[in-house]
């Protein structure tokens, strides 16, 4: 056993230890306590203690007993240097240290001694890391979204890093935000409107979408191969380059300010790469149920009503949740076409209600949470098909 | 008999096709071309609404005389740039009443009036006034009058329909001296949001190809920020960002990590002293390049972690019996493997983010030296409202997505003949 090895092994897992304290202690600060300093010097070196105190301890004490004693250890110590501290903060500090010391229980002199030892502790820990500090940086957005629509404009401003949730003004209080944008900035109409659009857009795309896909997966005719590589490189087409001419288009049509205008854009859109999955789907059906259709004596219709339809429904639920998602998140077009607040979709809305007069940052997010849920919710409930919807279109985004 | 098969093969299949076709090829290929015909014009914003006619019919009672009663129409020119040919004017009236006098361009015939109102120039203003009577001397109904609403039709150049043709727009674009500065904006912002996307995307994969408590439920969670709308996802960006009220900058004085708080959307350049230099780091870009970063990088972890878990395990044991370390492993294994993706990834996020809109305009409006192209294309057509230059910049941005698209479609082509 090198002794760098020892050295290397207790520098990154304190590092490891105090990079988690950290994290707990943001979090701590954002529910409104006052913790101005993260004492690194005094935490780092105690941690390189324990951790070289867990590697002489080895297994000569049971492996549960050792994790908890030195956990113990660590948040009395943390509890020392902090000052004026709620004992949930501690609770937590207690938690974190376990979870850290049950991860480097195993590792004694026999491990270190092994090759690479240091290089795996170092990927060991970066992977957990990563973790915690991805799930933060991620969650912690939609946190804030949800936090700050709980709130009022004097309590964000009072203190904005403190973003923890009253419960005791009691649920109307709570949730009043949401009770003003839904009564007095009519988000009930753009949440219909935006539910219409999307709808309209999964179901006429899929009108559209399935012959097309059928004939080509299956049937010969000339100009197919042209065709499906023409599919892709349309697809690739992004909206800026086409928002000038249709806007112009449009307006002289009379289509602008109007769910049809959009609903046809946004069918067009989304066709390419509806047939594009489609296509591809259909095409590993057998061949021979389709044969034996024809024997019976039914014509394309009945094939594809028949035959095709029902075996590929995961296919055309993931197309159809993929386009649902490109709808009611789309922005573009929907800042083009609508100017009048009566044809707004949601996205478009909570736009208008940022750049108009100053809005009060609560029911921003209130309406921006009434936007992304919907989509969150759906998302966690289909993951399976919506995930191999993304894959399939994500040429685009 | 097969050809016979083959034909109604054939006629099904563009039966099947042309409904989708037809509305890609309105909605998209066609405004692709419009695009080069409206770039060659001098278009404007104001320039899009179509000259009306336009007529207020005002009616007014004569003294003393209830028989009689005089109508006025206020006739206008909606359009304060186009003149409108060949006026006609057509308005219905009660039975019993007739004009009392006619102007030679009017007529009136079985209740209706009809007038031949000319050429109106520009900005065309002028009153039409025409005096009526009861032919029964009864007294006439005012209400009745006004319930009847005149037509007017006229004949007027739609701009976009002319044969004028100009190089103006194009020139403008080219020699305009922010055009450079558009242009590595935008280059900087699509290479660094792709390469940041994509490393963050393999180090997220790597994690998430381990078994750990929890791993499904981090899967969906890191495809979080691409499946919100973006709408709410930039909006809370910036409020976390404000240099007053921002989350982050407190955080940061808070811990005395800054001083003062930095306003990160707002501000174009940042010093930095590394070593004894001055670096001149762009804030602002880099703030909504580190956004497009966090937005995007769980579609390349989707991509990466579906190709790890392809990669077969023997690989990794074999290379554990050579003794080989976690760096070497992932160098010699890993990376290998994932290169194909990554070489995918990496062109279709290229493109798409050399024309990302979305993001920047609601994170800065291109501000503070944010502005790219896909923002240009918004601010000359709809802020300045010149559509001709916002065209002639979309023309641009089809020029290099046809040049990337081209050398895509050739390294697939190279890789579809390896395999």
């Amino acid at each position: 056993m090198k002794i760098k090895n020892i050295f290397t092994y207790c520098f990154i897992s304190s590092l490891f230890l105090f990079s988690l304290i950290c994290i707990w202690k943001i979090l701590v600060t954002l529910q409104g306590i006052e913790l101005t300093n993260f004492n690194f010097n005094k935490l780092f070196i105690f941690g390189i203690i324990l951790c070289a105190i867990n590697l002489l301890i080895g297994k000569k004490l049971n492996l549960n007993i050792k994790i908890i004693l030195l956990a113990l250890l660590f948040s009395i110590f943390d509890y020392l240097v902090s000052i004026n501290l709620p004992i949930w903060y501690s609770f937590g500090i207690f938690l974190i240290s376990l979870f850290f010391f049950n991860n480097i229980k195993d590792y004694d002199k026999n491990f270190l001694s092994k090759n690479h030892s240091s290089q795996k502790l170092f990927f060991n820990f970066l992977t957990l890391f990563g973790i915690t500090l991805f799930s933060f940086v991620i969650l912690f957005p939609f946190y804030m979204m949800l936090v700050t629509s709980f709130k009022t404009q004097a309590l964000l401003l009072l203190n904005p890093l403190d973003f923890s949730i009253n419960f005791a003004q009691g649920l109307p209080e709570l949730f009043k935000s949401y009770f003003i944008v839904f009564k007095d900035y009519n988000f009930g109409r753009y949440m219909l409107t935006s539910t219409i659009v999307s709808l309209g857009t999964v179901i006429i795309t899929l009108i559209f979408a399935i012959p097309a896909a059928y004939a080509v997966a299956r049937l010969n005719f000339f100009g197919k191969n042209f065709l499906s590589t023409s599919i892709l490189i349309i697809y690739l087409f992004p909206a800026i380059v086409l928002v000038i001419p249709l806007y112009t288009i449009f307006s002289q049509l009379g289509l602008r300010n109007s769910i049809e205008g959009l609903l046809i854009v946004y069918t067009a859109t989304t066709l390419p790469v509806a047939i594009y999955m489609l296509q591809g789907y259909f095409k590993s059906i057998p061949k021979e149920l389709e044969e034996a259709g024809i024997i019976d004596g039914q014509n394309w219709l009945g094939i594809i009503f028949k035959i095709i339809l029902p075996l590929s429904l995961p296919a055309i639920s993931s197309v159809a949740l993929y386009v649902f998602m490109i709808a009611w998140n789309e922005f573009l077009f929907s800042l083009m076409f609508l100017d009048r607040p009566n044809t707004f979709t949601l996205s478009r809305a909570i736009q208008f209600l940022n750049v108009g007069a100053e809005t009060p940052r609560q029911y921003l997010m209130a309406g921006s949470v009434v936007v992304t849920l919907p989509i969150l919710i759906i998302f966690v409930y289909f993951e399976k098909y919506l995930v191999s919807g993304l894959t399939a279109g994500s040429v685009k985004g | 008999m097969s050809s016979k098969l083959a034909k109604i093969e054939k006629r099904t299949a563009y039966l099947l096709i042309l409904p989708s076709v037809l509305l890609v090829f309105s909605i998209i290929l066609f405004p692709i071309f419009s695009n080069i015909w409206i770039s060659f014009k001098n278009v404007e914003l104001k320039d899009l609404r179509i000259p009306e006619p336009r007529a207020k019919k005002l009616v007014k009672s004569i003294n003393d005389n209830p028989n009689q009663i005089k109508v006025i129409y206020r006739l206008r020119n909606s359009s304060l740039t186009q003149e409108i040919t060949n006026v006609k004017f057509k308005d219905k009236y009660p039975d019993d009443i007739e004009p009392i006098s006619l102007n030679n361009k009017c007529q009136f015939k079985s209740n209706l009036l009809k007038c031949e109102l000319g050429n109106w120039p520009k900005k065309y203003r002028k009153n039409l006034e025409i005096v009526f009577q009861n032919i029964n001397n009864q007294e006439i109904s005012k209400k009745e009058l006004k319930s009847y609403k005149p037509k007017l039709s006229g004949k007027s150049q739609n701009i976009l329909l002319t044969y004028e043709f100009t190089l103006n727009n194009f020139k403008k674009v080219i020699k305009d001296k922010a055009f450079i500065d558009l242009l590595s904006t935008t280059f900087y912002y699509t290479f660094f949001g792709t390469i940041g996307a994509i490393v963050f995307g393999i180090l997220a994969a790597q994690m998430v190809n381990q078994k750990f408590f929890g791993r499904t439920f981090m899967r969906s969670v890191l495809l979080f920020p691409y499946v919100a709308p973006v709408v709410a996802l930039a909006y809370t960006w910036e409020l976390l960002l404000d240099p007053t009220s921002g989350t982050l900058n407190n955080l940061l004085i808070n811990y005395q990590i800054i001083d003062g708080p930095i306003n990160l959307l707002g501000q174009k350049y940042v010093t930095l002293n590394i070593l004894g230099f001055d670096f001149k780091l762009r804030l602002a870009l880099t703030t909504v390049i580190i956004f497009e970063i966090w937005r995007y990088f769980p579609l390349a972890f989707l991509f990466i972690l579906a190709r790890l878990q392809a990669v077969p395990k023997e690989l990794y044991e074999a290379a554990d019996v050579d003794g080989a370390n976690p760096i070497q492993k992932f160098l010699n294994i890993t990376l290998p493997q994932i290169l194909a993706v990554i070489s995918i990834l990496f062109m279709i996020r290229f493109i798409w983010n050399f024309n990302k809109f979305e993001d920047i305009f609601l994170l800065t409006g291109g501000a503070s030296g944010t502005r790219t192209l896909p923002i240009n294309v918004y601010q000359q057509g709809f802020s300045i409202g010149d559509i001709g230059m916002g065209s002639a910049v979309s023309i641009v941005i089809v020029v290099f997505l046809l040049i990337f698209m081209f050398i895509y479609f050739k390294l697939l082509g190279k890789r579809a003949d390896e395999n």
